[in-house]
This record gives C-alpha cells, sequence and structure tokens, in this order.
C-alpha cells in the first residue's frame, strides 16, 4: 500500500500554531488533538488504522514547521512491524524541515519488529539555524519472546545545513550480533537547541554531539518501558520527556 | 598492491597505540555480558557490522580521497544490500536528499564525477561524518586519539604522507591516510581499519578474562571473511556521499565507553 | 634554564612495588623547587597514588599525567609507546617549558625497559624484599639501566639479604654503570638518586634532544 501524510505547521501571528495542512491517507491517519496546556504548540497524533506497516507498504510523512512555530507529533500506540504473504518488504520515509525558532517533537510510540518483518524507516531531518527539535525512535525485538524479522530505522538530522547525527539503529537477522549492540528493545532521543547543551550533574546516558548543539540520549534494555524510562530520565530537566511543562517547573512534580 | 605493505600497516605490533585500546570489550567484560566464547563472538560480530563497518567505509573513502582514483565505471548487479538499495530508489523521487542520492548513482553509472570537491574537503567532510557518527564524546576521544598515534607512526614510517588532515582525525581517516601512504587502495585501507577493530578486541578480551588465546584466534579466523566481505563493500562505496556511507549504531558500545571513562582504574584507555 | 631544548626524560622501571612511586614521591620532593618537573604514570593509577604524589612531593594534580597500558605495561613503553609520547607531549603543550619528565612504568618484570625513543636516561628500581639474587639474575633492566636502584634496604636483614652480595653481582652485570642502594623509609629525599637526576638534567645532550616531529600535517594535493 502507498500512502502518504502531511503536516504544515506554521506560526499564527498570536505566539500560538496553526495547523495549515493536516493531510494524510490511511494507514497514515493525523488527527489534532490539541494541546490545551501548551497554547503555543499544535498536537497531532498519528492514528493508524490497522497494526503495520505491513510488508509491501511504502508510507510517507512529510512535516514542515514554519518559523516561529511548535508542532507536537505523537502516535496513539507502538508500530507493528508485519511481513506480508508473499513476503515483502515496507518502507516508511521521514522527511521533516523545522525553521528558525520552530520547533519539532517528533514523540511516537516504539516500533516493534514482528517476526519475519522486512521494513526500513529512513527519517530525514533538516533544521534551519535557530530550530529546536526533539526527536525519538525506540525499536523493540519481537512481540513476547518471537524472533524479531529485520527492522532498520536509518536517521539524518542535519542542523544549518551540517549533518549532526547519522545513525542506522538496526536488528533482525540481517543485522549481525545486533543483540550484543543494542539489546532486545533500544532508543535514543535526540535533543537539538538551546536545552540540549546543558546537563549538570552529567547524565551518563545523555551525550553532547560534536557537530551542533545537540545532545543523544540513549537507553537499551529488556523492553520498551525500561528504554523509555532511561530516555525520560537522561531529558530529565529538559522539557523534551514533557513539552507540556513550562520553564522554572521542568520536572513533573 | 603489495602484499607485505598490507601486512605491515595491519600488523597489531604496529606501534600506533592499539594495544591500549579494548574496543569497548573491558567495559562489556565489567557489565558482564562478554565472559566466554560465545559471548565474545556476539560482541565481534555485532561491532564488526556496526562501527567496524562504519570504520571500515570512511577509511576506504579517506583512502580514496588521497590517491588517484580509477576510471568510474558502473557498479555490477551485484548489490545485496536490499535495504539500502531501496532507500535509494526511494529517495530518487524524494525529499531534499534526492539530488544528492542522483549524483552518487550518477557517479557509479560512468558520469563525470565532480572534481571540484578537493581531498583536503572531502577528509574534512569524512572526519565530521565520524563525528556525526559517534555520539559518546568518550568514543570520539578514543578515536581521535588513536588517529593521532597512528599518524606519529605513519609519519615516521612513510614520511612523504600526505596529510590534510591535521593531528588528531578520528582513526579510520588516519588509517585511509596510512594506506594512501604506504601506496595501498581503498580495500585495503578498509581491510585494514575493520580486521584491527576486530583482532584489537579480541586480544583485550584474551587478556582480561584469560580466554584461551588458540579457540579466540580461530574465532577471528572464522570471521576473517565478513572482514573481507566489508572491505569489498567499503571499497565499492567509496566515493559516495558522506551521509549515504554506514553508519550502524551500537548503543551499549556508546553507553559503555561513557561508563568506562568515569572509572577511576581503568587497564585499557576505552 | 633550557629554553630552546626540550625537558630531560627519565623512565623509572622496575618490579611490581619495588619502589618506583616512592621514588618518583622523593624526587619531586627533592626537585619540584628547583626543576620544572611533571610526571607521566603508567601504573594502575588510582587518586590514591595522585594524593599521594601532592602530599608527599608538592606536585600539582595536572602535572601527573596517567597512561592506559591495556594490560601491557611493557608494551607501552618500549614496543609501542605512542601514548606515553603523547601524554609527555600534552604535559609540555599545558605547561610551558618543562626541565625534567619522569616517566613512572607499570609494576613488570626484570626484562622490562624503556625504548629510547621515549626516554633519555633510564633507572631501574628493585627491591631487597625479593632476596639478594636479584642483581645476580640480571635481565636487560638490571644489566642495562643507566642507574640501577637497590630500595628497601632496611628489609635487608629481616629477610636476610646480603648487600654486599648484591653490590658485587650488580657490579658484575653492570661493568661500570652506576649503582645505588636506598631506603626511603630512611632517607626520604632519595639523596643519592637527586643528585644523579641533576647531574643529567645538567649535562649536555649527547645527542641534541630535538622536539618529536608531532604527527604530519601537510596540505593535500
Ligand atoms: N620498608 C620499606 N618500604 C618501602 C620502601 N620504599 C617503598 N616502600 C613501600 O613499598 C610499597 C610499594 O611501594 P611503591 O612505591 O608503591 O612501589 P611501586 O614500585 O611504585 O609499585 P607498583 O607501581 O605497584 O609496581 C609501599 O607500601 C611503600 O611504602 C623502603 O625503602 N622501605
Ligand atoms: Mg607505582
Amino acid at each position: 500500500m502507498r500512502a502518504e501524510a502531511r503536516l504544515v505547521a506554521e506560526a499564527d501571528g498570536r505566539g500560538g500554531t496553526r495547523l495549515s495542512t493536516v493531510y494524510g491517507e490511511p494507514p497514515l491517519l493525523p488527527r489534532r488533538t490539541g494541546h490545551h496546556q501548551n497554547p503555543t504548540a499544535a498536537e497531532v497524533h498519528l492514528v493508524g488504522g490497522a497494526a503495520g506497516p505491513l510488508g509491501g507498504d511504502d508510507l510517507r510523512i512529510d512535516i514542515t514547521v514554519a518559523p516561529g512555530a511548535h508542532l507536537v507529533v505523537r502516535t496513539i500506540a507502538a508500530s507493528l512491524a508485519q511481513p506480508s504473504h508473499p513476503p515483502a518488504p515496507s518502507t516508511l520515509t521521514i522527511t521533516a524541515k523545522v525553521g528558525t525558532g520552530a520547533t519539532l517533537d517528533w514523540l511516537p510510540e516504539p516500533t516493534v519488529a514482528v517476526a519475519g518483518c522486512d521494513h526500513l524507516s529512513r527519517s530525514i531531518v533538516d533544521l534551519a539555524d535557530g530550530a529546536t527539535l526533539r526527536w525519538r525512535e525506540e525499536l523493540v525485538a519481537g512481540r513476547h519472546a518471537e524472533p524479531p524479522g529485520d527492522l532498520r530505522l536509518e536517521t539524518t538530522v542535519r542542523y544549518a545545513g551540517r549533518t549532526i547525527l547519522r545513525h542506522d539503529l538496526a536488528i533482525g537477522p540481517r543485522a549481525k550480533g545486533w543483540h550484543a549492540m543494542l539489546g532486545r528493545a533500544a532508543g535514543t532521543l535526540l535533543l537539538v537547541g538551546p536545552e540540549a547543551a546543558t546537563a549538570e550533574p552529567k547524565i551518563i546516558n545523555r551525550m553532547p554531539l560534536a557537530n551542533g548543539p545537540a545532545a543523544l540520549i540513549s537507553a537499551t534494555g529488556p523492553d520498551a518501558r525500561t528504554v523509555r524510562t532511561a530516555l525520560d530520565e537522561g531529558a530529565a530537566n529538559t522539557r523534551a520527556h514533557d513539552p507540556d511543562a513550562k520553564p522554572g517547573n521542568w520536572r513533573k512534580g | 598492491m603489495s602484499l607485505s605493505t598490507l601486512l605491515v600497516l595491519a600488523d597489531g605490533r604496529l606501534p600506533a597505540g592499539a594495544h591500549a585500546h579494548s574496543g569497548g570489550v573491558e567495559a562489556a567484560v565489567a557489565a558482564g555480558r562478554i565472559h566466554d566464547l560465545p559471548t565474545l563472538e556476539s560482541f565481534l560480530v555485532g561491532r564488526t557490522s556496526t562501527s567496524g563497518t562504519a570504520a571500515a567505509a570512511f577509511a576506504a573513502a579517506s583512502c580514496r580521497a588521497l590517491t588517484t582514483r580509477p576510471v568510474p565505471h558502473a557498479r555490477s548487479g551485484d548489490i545485496e544490500a536490499a535495504p539500502l538499495d531501496r532507500a535509494r530508489l526511494t529517495a530518487l523521487d524524494n525529499g531534499a536528499r534526492s539530488a544528492a542520492r542522483v549524483e552518487s548513482l550518477t557517479d557509479h553509472r560512468g558520469a563525470l564525477r565532480d572534481d571540484s570537491v578537493r581531498p583536503a574537503e572531502r577528509i574534512t567532510a569524512l572526519d565530521d561524518g565520524i563525528d556525526a557518527r559517534t555520539a559518546s564524546p568518550a568514543l570520539r576521544a578514543a578515536s581521535r586519539a588513536q588517529g593521532r598515534a597512528l599518524l606519529r607512526a605513519v609519519a615516521r614510517i612513510w614520511p612523504a604522507a600526505v596529510n590534510p588532515a591535521g593531528p588528531n582525525p578520528h582513526h579510520p581517516i588516519a588509517t585511509g591516510i596510512a594506506a594512501a601512504a604506504a601506496g595501498l587502495g581503498p580495500r585495503e585501507a578498509a581491510l585494514t581499519a575493520v580486521y584491527g577493530g576486530l583482532t584489537g578486541a579480541a586480544s583485550a578480551a584474551v587478556r582480561l578474562l584469560g580466554l584461551d588465546p588458540y579457540t579466540v584466534h580461530a574465532l577471528i579466523a572464522r570471521l576473517a571473511p565478513e572482514c573481507d566481505r566489508v572491505a569489498a563493500d567499503a571499497a565499492a562505496r567509496a566515493d559516495d556521499p558522506v551521509d549515504d556511507l554506514p553508519a550502524g549504531s551500537a548503543i551499549l558500545l556508546d553507553l559503555d565507553a561513557e561508563r568506562h571513562a568515569t572509572w577511576e582504574v581503568r587497564l585499557f584507555a576505552s | 634554564m633550557r629554553p630552546d631544548k626540550r625537558a630531560v626524560r627519565i623512565g623509572i622501571g622496575g618490579p611490581v612495588g619495588s619502589g618506583k612511586t616512592a621514588l618518583v614521591a622523593a624526587l619531586c620532593r627533592a626537585l619540584a623547587t628547583e626543576l620544572r618537573l611533571a610526571v607521566v604514570t603508567n601504573d594502575i593509577y588510582t587518586t590514591e597514588d595522585a594524593d599521594f604524589l601532592r602530599r608527599a612531593g608538592v606536585l600539582p594534580d595536572d602535572r601527573i599525567r596517567a597512561v592506559e597500558t591495556g594490560c601491557c605495561p611493557h608494551t607501552a613503553i618500549r614496543d609501542d609507546i605512542s601514548a606515553n609520547l603523547d601524554a609527555v607531549e600534552e604535559l609540555e603543550e599545558r605547561l610551558g617549558a618543562l626541565d625534567l619528565i619522569l616517566v613512572e612504568s607499570g609494576g613488570d618484570n626484570l626484562t622490562a625497559t624503556f625504548s629510547k625513543g621515549l626516554v633519555d636516561h633510564q633507572i631501574f628500581v628493585v627491591d631487597v624484599a625479593g632476596g639478594d639474587k636479584v642483581p645476580r639474575k640480571g635481565g636487560p633492566g638490571v644489566t642495562t639501566a643507566d642507574l640501577l636502584v637497590i630500595n628497601k634496604t632496611d628489609l635487608a636483614p629481616l629477610v636476610g639479604a646480603d648487600l654486599g652480595v648484591m653490590a658485587r653481582d650488580a657490579q658484575a652485570r653492570r661493568g661500570d654503570l652506576p649503582t645505588v642502594f636506598l631506603s626511603l623509609v630512611g632517607e626520604p629525599g632519595a639523596a643519592p638518586v637527586a643528585d644523579w637526576v641533576r647531574d643529567r638534567v645538567a649535562e649536555p645532550a649527547s645527542t641534541p634532544r630535538h622536539h618529536e616531529p608531532t604527527p604530519a600535517h601537510t596540505h593535500g594535493p
């Protein structure tokens, strides 16, 4: 199945964010979910029809956050990457552009590699100088104890034209020795922007990147919950784990 | 290409500081994840397919930047990396990166390469590319320390070496510089990088765990064909745009390296 | 001082526990006020050691650099000296002109000596506690070191070591090369060793001690 979703967020001129495009085709169904506590941001949930992606899917999500706007994107549940019969690979391509003074929070639920799947998710994020990003990626090797299929997340993030993060997280039969490098569940949360620079005292799993104002929080564990907890702890004292929070009240009470 | 020169460069006794780096093994042993031969094997296989493959690619690309390039020709249809190729094709009609993808495909199909990219700029871009692939500051520092040590050796062994990279390049960049200086090509540079990473980690495990050196070397011999494969692939992609080069991430290596750097007593530098 | 020459580098090697760190501390105590000096240690190094050196020798923390040796202390001082050269150069770069850099090796065995690519002179420290046979055994450390220190003479009666035998064997092994008996308990200044080091710093280098060429940095074609 081919499907596409497009989101465009713009500053509304009154300190808030207006969604000028919210378009999607099944199974990529974006829903505005409002954002009561944080009126400056617009929030969208991808509610995804059937479980997926399925083998043969070619999905695209295109996100633009114009200067000064703040968009939060979430999914309502984990994505289950599943095989098809006959087997065919599935792809998800995410492109995001974030303007100066704009913020994108891409905080989806994990992708689970179901046995036999063959899924590639590619993300290319272009940030203007002065943009802010929180970009979460989590993957889980199979449901319960099943051996995972091939799942690969390829990520490229550029800031002011310079690549600040380039990494591929891969599990499954083609990713030889993956379990010794990632564990059964793994994830990263990339922070880009002024808040990425501050971490005192040093948090071990929060690593400042070399090529820009960015830090990568990384975690592995036996399950998705452990990973999420570690990512949230790594993001403590930033707004990353809680975009609703206001400055001065960054830690959830 | 001189086989014995390749042995000189890939020799674990080359005085380039390798013996003091465990490739993450010291931390993984302390964490209990490596404790015997099977766990060592998983670690080495995983390491080779992630950071080892990236190191090979960057060594090959650096070497290529500093050596005369062969006339580009079409890659034969031996491309197996299905996900990558899907990605390549997907990108052709989509997104900001399509231009770069088209360029890289065009290269392989024999169009004129863009020779305005000078070797020094390519080397700088490659060094940047390793930074973008190395989240852990401790691993970045260890890689640059080893790059510096290798260049120190190169400057004395092959004094005519061309080094546009400054004194502290990442280790794979230094490996490419060393290979070019020694008259070797991208494939040999890649092989030196991936094989050196493999044997360095294996040898640290022998020292730390007292594993039987024969069984560990039998393991290295079993993994040798994988090194050849990784090196051949690295050489085939040596002209690719930096963002397209391998970027396999090993989160546990990053986290281990960060913890290791805080230890009060360490036997290995990394 | 030695404005145009790099610091004299003296290696201090010897078996585990023979008193290398104690000697480094004694030398710092004796020399820190008259020479600009720094220390590189290849020891399994803890903050305890740093504290010890700081207390003992008035040597600030930033003048001490530790080098990891990957379980191979002799490799790091002899076969592959790159990490030690990096440490030495980093100290010189950071601290400016220095007169003396002491490089303490990790405790190893009687065969572990320093590369001439790393140090200008080397001191080998053994102790009497292992018995008076040590100089007789020889080995590159005892035989070739520029100065042999036989330490812990205060323990000789307790272990039944005959210092006369040790002196005779050392001379047989070493010919004209000097040997010094020491007890760092009784003589915390290590005066004879400090004097020997002073002479090494003062003497004109037999071969000019140029700065090692730092890794090549040329511009590409
Ligand atoms: N009795 C006696 N003890 C000494 C003397 N010199 C050193 N020691 C003690 O011997 C022990 C080992 O001394 P160190 O200076 O740490 O020896 P080292 O050679 O640096 O040891 P490693 O670095 O571990 O190989 C310490 O407890 C010292 O206090 C001495 O002259 N007499
Ligand atoms: Mg000591």
